[in-house]
């Protein structure tokens, strides 16, 4: 292995990559419903829990992924546990997601034309019942480019992983790199292997954008 | 029952406030770099020859589909193979400008797209020339359109700065782990960088408000609503009606 980078060092980046993924699907099932827990109490009608919710976005999406990470990692271990890096990850970026999903799925919300709540509460429905036959469909009909579009930035997030030792893809890129002295084709190969999972995705969202004719939002 | 200590944290106080200037310093510099690079790529991707705007879109995309932490490894581990040698801190702000160039490119040719075709025309009218015209009639208001997305751009690059502790910079994160390794109080630690954080990031939205107010008079004149100037103007508005009376 040493002094060359061929099929070896690939079969084992695309071994690690399994691990990226993983970290990405955990990451944005937990944080999804979490972050749909959020973007409802974000559109709630008490003011209190409005607030609450707001702060938590504006705190999350002001702090970097790596600290949110380093403080789950040493915060878990605060009650004497010793932590596996997956789950401080799966953690630190399920709150991560959490955050940024909650705010675009409260835009999506907020995006619904106020009569359709005022003719759902004139034919007598609950809050729920105009959530969830009225308000949501349309919202998650809006919602659909721009989470595809957080899913990306997703993936490459859980990159931060490897800064406290999951041997997830930029990290397997790092030990290789190390060993084999060869880091222009290592890093690229790596590079490589991240854009061939979220091109697609990139492509799939700005279709999605186009075909809903939804204005564009970066 | 673990006890919380924030003594080493007061006592380094000043060793992380030095780490938050040069994150500041960094970031500032990327900042200004990346949005000149991310002007021109725009600008060259719907303007320039069709050779150009096709390399120009080979990398944004290459850039927007790849995590910052291995463009930074590219750039410091990497590019010293094939002759370029760079410090960490140069490295860094490299890699900063690129990524934050493509974005920022993206986001500018959503502004300029949305110029009217009509003001185009109304300049070349005047007898402008296609250079006067961008300058003039495209970018002003394609920049206007677009600044709250470039300036949550810009808080993600800061934010994101923090990874250039991966390649040993001194930054905010950086100092913070040299000082976990020195005094254990790791969780304290990364709490009060956090909070720190969250003060760049205010600090920055702050700032870009002013640059915005002062760039932008359509800002000005509709300001009322807004918070780091509505007291500044209701202050002024105050005065004027004194002076009148």
């Amino acid at each position: 292995m040493f002094g060359q980078f061929g099929w070896h060092a690939i079969t084992l980046l695309l071994i690690a990559a399994r691990w990226t993924v993983l970290l990405s699907v955990l990451a944005f099932a937990l944080g999804g419903l979490a972050g749909f827990a959020v973007a409802l109490v974000r559109t709630s009608r008490s003011p209190v829990s409005r607030t609450i919710t707001a702060a938590y976005i504006e705190i999350v999406q002001g702090t970097p992924v790596l600290i949110l990470l380093f403080l789950a990692y040493f915060g878990v271990a605060l009650i004497g546990i010793d932590v596996p890096p997956l789950l401080a990850a799966s953690i630190a970026l399920t709150v991560f997601s959490s955050a940024y999903l909650g705010e675009i799925w409260r835009g999506c919300i907020d995006a619904i034309p106020r009569a359709q709540w005022e003719a759902s509460e004139s034919l007598g429905m609950t809050r729920w019942q105009q959530l969830r036959h009225i308000i949501l469909p349309q919202a998650f009909r809006i919602s659909l480019p721009p989470t595809v579009g957080f899913l990306v930035q997703l993936i490459k997030n859980t990159s931060v992983a490897s800064l406290i030792s999951l041997v997830e893809l930029t990290r397997e890129g790092q030990l290789i790199a190390n060993a084999n002295f060869r880091p222009l084709p290592t890093y690229v190969a790596v590079a490589l292997i991240y854009f061939v999972l979220c091109f697609p995705l990139s492509k799939y969202s700005q279709s999605l954008e186009r075909r809903l004719h939804v204005g564009r939002q970066s | 029952m673990y006890h919380f200590n924030f003594t080493p944290v007061f006592r380094k106080f000043p060793e992380i406030l030095s780490g938050a200037l040069l994150t500041l310093i960094i970031s500032s510099l990327a900042i200004l770099l990346g949005f000149a690079v991310g002007v021109v790529c725009a600008l060259l991707r719907t303007n320039g020859p069709k050779p150009l705007r096709t390399l120009v879109s080979i990398y944004v995309e290459a850039v927007r589909n790849t995590p910052f932490l291995v463009q930074l490894f590219i750039v410091y581990f990497a590019l010293p193979t094939i002759g370029i040698r760079l410090t960490a801190v140069e490295a860094g702000i490299l890699a900063m400008v690129a990524n934050l160039g493509a974005y920022a490119a993206e986001i500018v040719r959503a502004g300029i797209e949305a110029v009217h075709r009509l003001q185009i025309e109304a300049g070349a009218a005047l007898g402008m020339s296609r250079l006067q015209i961008l300058r003039h009639v495209v970018l002003p208001p394609a920049i206007e359109a677009v600044y709250p997305s470039l300036t949550s751009q810009f808080i993600l690059m800061m934010l994101a700065s923090s990874l250039l502790s991966a390649i040993s910079v001194n930054e905010l994160t950086g100092v913070a782990q040299l000082l976990t390794s020195l005094t254990f109080r790791s969780f304290e630690i990364y709490f009060t960088i956090g909070v720190l954080y969250i003060v760049l990031t205010l600090l920055l939205k702050a700032a870009f408000q002013v640059i915005g107010f002062a760039s932008f008079k359509r800002w000005r004149r509709l300001g009322g609503a807004n918070l780091v100037f509505a007291p500044v103007q209701r202050f002024r508005r105050m005065l004027e009606s004194a002076r009148n009376a």
